[in-house]
C-alpha cells in the first residue's frame, strides 16, 4: 500500500470522525461524546506515522476549528501536539496491551483538552465547566473498539 | 511514491524532516494563524471561504433529522392538520384583535412625542431562517442558520423568534451564519426592567435557558416576575423587544450586589426556525447606524455614545458592549426640542464625534437623577446645540 492510497483512506476515516463529532446530540450526551477526530489522528499517528502524523493532526485540527473553534488554529495546535507525542512514542505505544494503550490515550486526550482549555482562556472564550474534561474518559474507554474498527478499515481495503 | 512500496508502515527516517522539526513548523503555523485570527482579524475572508467549504458537510449532517421531520410531516393525518389549522386561525384572530388598536396607538404616541407623523415600525424587513441542526461547540450556546451574506445577513444582526430575543450573528458565511445566543456566557445584552425602567445588562447564564443580571445593587427595585426588554443601547438590538423574565432575586446583607437570574423568553431549544431582522436606519428606537461594526465599541444612539470605549477588556467581538445608564445629558437638557429629523432620513451625525463634545460634562448628573424614563433611548439623535 502506497502512502497515497493510505492518505485517501485516512482522509475518509477523518471525514467520518468529523461527522460523528458534529452530529447533533442532546447536551448530556454531547459532553460524553468522545473526541472521535482526536482518536482517529492518534490511531494513524501511532500505526502509520509516515502517512499520518503531525501534518494530519494540523489539518484535522484546522477542520475542527472551522466547525467548532472560537479561533482558527486552536484545535490545530492541540492536535499537532498530540500527534507529535504519538509519532515520537509510536513504537512504544504500539507494543502495549490494550488496557495500557487506553491509559496512554487518556493522557493524550487530557493534554489535548488542556491545550484547548488554555487557548480558550487566553483568547477570551473561556468555558470553565468541569464537564469539558469528561470526554477524555469516554475517549479512553472507546479507544479499544475504535482502534479495532480503524485497523479493520486499514486491513480490509488493502 | 510507488518506489517506496509499503512506505506507509515503515519507520520514518530521513524524509520530510524529523518529527520534532515538523512539529515546530506546524506549531508555529498554528500560533501565527491564531494570532492573525484573534488580534489582527486578517482571516475574516479566509474564514468566510472555510465556512462556505464546511457548509455541504453541515447540510449532510443535518439531513437525517430533516428527512425524519419531512417524513413525519407527510404522514400527518387529516385530523391533526385540521386541528393545527384551527389553532392557527384562532391565534391569527387573537393577534388581529390585539393589533387593531395599534395604528391609533402609534399615531397617538407620535403626537405625544411631538413628531409630525407617526413613526413606521422599527423592524423594516425580516427573513425566516432555518436552524441547521449541528453541534457547533459543546458547552457554548451557538446556532447555525441557513442564511448568509447571499441573503444580506451581516455580522452583529439581531435574531429573534416569535417570543423574544435569541441572539446575534457572529460569523457570517456565504450561505450560513453562526448565531451566539443570549444565554451564552460570552454574550451580554443591555436590558431594561419593563416595570421600573431600570437599566442593566443581562449576561448569559451558560445553561441554555437562563441569564444573569450581575450588575444590580442590592437595593435595586427588581422582583421575581419582572419582564426584561432590550434597552436599545449597545448598537445591536433595538429598543423594546422582550428578552427574559426574572425568576429569582437573592439579596444578602453582606453583598453589595443582588444576585438576579432570569429565564429567556425565546424557545431556543425547541425552535426550528428563527427570524433575522433588519431595522430601519435612523429610527429613534433602532440601533445605531454603525451597528454592523460591533468589533469596535460603539454605543446605540449616535447622540448617546459613551465618552470613550469602556476600559474593560472585552475580548469577544460579538459582545454588545456595556454602557447601560449613559443617557446623553445634552440631548435631555435642550430646553426647546429641535424639530425632529424625518424618520426616514439617516442620522447625519452618526460620524461626527459627538461624545468628545460632551466629554467635559461630569457624569455625576446621571448618578443623582433617577433611572431615566423609558423614552430616553428613543430620543432622536441630535447634533449638540
Amino acid at each position: 500500500m502506497t502512502v497515497g492510497q493510505m492518505r485517501v483512506r485516512i482522509a475518509l476515516t477523518a471525514l467520518v470522525a468529523l461527522i460523528l463529532t458534529v452530529l447533533p446530540l442532546p447536551t448530556w450526551l454531547d459532553v460524553l461524546r468522545p473526541a472521535f477526530l482526536v482518536l482517529t489522528v492518534l490511531y494513524w499517528s501511532i500505526n502509520t506515522p509516515r502517512a499520518g502524523g503531525i501534518g494530519l493532526g494540523f489539518l484535522c485540527g484546522l477542520l475542527l476549528d472551522v466547525f467548532q473553534g472560537p479561533v482558527l488554529g486552536e484545535h490545530a495546535l492541540a492536535l499537532s501536539i498530540v500527534a507529535y507525542i504519538a509519532v515520537r512514542e509510536h513504537q512504544r505505544i504500539r507494543s502495549k496491551p490494550a488496557f495500557q494503550q487506553s491509559l496512554l490515550v487518556l493522557a493524550a486526550l487530557v493534554v489535548y483538552e488542556f491545550v484547548v482549555f488554555a487557548i480558550d482562556g487566553w483568547t477570551g472564550h473561556p468555558v470553565t465547566s468541569p464537564l469539558r474534561w469528561l470526554h477524555c474518559l469516554t475517549g479512553a474507554i472507546v479507544w479499544p473498539p475504535a482502534a479495532a474498527i480503524l485497523s479493520y478499515s486499514e486491513g480490509r481495503l488493502a | 511514491m510507488t518506489a517506496f512500496g509499503t512506505a506507509a508502515s515503515r519507520p520514518l527516517q530521513g524524509r520530510g524532516g524529523s518529527p520534532g522539526f515538523r512539529f515546530t513548523l506546524y506549531a508555529v503555523l498554528a500560533v501565527v494563524v491564531m494570532y492573525l485570527d484573534q488580534r489582527a482579524r486578517y482571516l475574516e475572508h479566509v474564514r468566510f471561504v472555510l465556512q462556505a467549504a464546511a457548509y455541504p458537510v453541515q447540510l449532510v449532517v443535518n439531513s437525517p433529522p430533516g428527512a425524519w421531520r419531512w417524513i413525519r410531516e407527510s404522514f400527518q393525518t387529516r385530523e391533526s392538520l385540521r386541528a393545527e389549522n384551527e389553532r392557527l386561525r384562532q391565534r391569527q384572530r387573537d393577534l388581529e384583535l390585539m393589533s387593531m388598536r395599534y395604528e391609533a396607538l402609534a399615531h397617538e404616541n407620535g403626537e405625544l412625542r411631538g413628531l409630525r407623523e407617526a413613526l413606521p415600525p422599527v423592524a423594516d424587513r425580516w427573513l425566516p431562517a432555518e436552524i441547521i441542526n449541528i453541534q457547533l461547540s459543546s458547552l457554548r450556546q451557538r446556532l447555525l442558520i441557513n442564511r448568509g451574506v447571499s441573503n444580506g445577513v451581516f455580522k452583529g444582526q439581531a435574531v429573534l423568534d416569535d417570543r423574544g430575543l435569541i441572539g446575534q450573528t457572529t460569523h457570517v458565511g456565504p450561505w450560513s451564519a453562526e448565531v451566539i445566543l443570549i444565554t451564552d456566557p460570552e454574550h451580554a445584552v443591555p436590558v431594561r426592567v419593563d416595570r421600573t425602567g431600570l437599566r442593566t445588562i443581562a449576561v448569559g447564564g451558560g445553561d441554555g435557558s437562563s441569564l444573569a443580571l450581575p450588575y444590580l445593587p442590592a437595593n435595586a427595585d427588581i422582583r421575581s416576575g419582572d419582564l426584561l426588554v432590550t434597552s436599545g443601547l449597545g448598537g445591536v438590538f433595538p429598543e423594546g423587544y422582550p428578552v427574559a423574565r426574572v425568576t429569582e432575586v437573592h439579596r444578602e446583607a453582606v453583598q453589595p450586589l443582588a444576585q438576579v437570574r432570569a429565564l429567556a423568553l425565546s424557545h431556543i431549544n425547541s425552535d426550528t426556525e428563527v427570524m433575522l431582522v433588519w431595522f430601519r436606519q435612523g429610527h429613534p428606537a433602532s440601533p445605531a447606524a454603525s451597528a454592523s461594526s460591533t468589533a469596535e465599541v460603539k454605543s446605540g444612539n449616535a447622540a448617546m455614545q459613551p465618552l470613550a470605549a469602556p476600559a474593560r477588556a472585552s475580548p469577544a467581538p460579538p459582545r454588545a458592549e456595556e454602557t447601560p445608564v449613559r443617557a446623553a445629558p445634552a440631548a435631555r437638557r435642550a430646553p426647546t426640542p429641535a424639530p425632529a429629523p424625518s424618520p426616514a432620513a439617516p442620522p447625519d451625525d452618526s460620524s461626527t464625534p459627538a461624545p468628545q463634545a460632551e466629554a467635559p460634562q461630569p457624569p455625576a448628573t446621571q448618578a443623582q437623577s433617577p433611572p431615566p424614563p423609558a423614552d430616553t433611548p428613543a430620543e432622536p439623535p441630535r447634533l449638540q446645540p
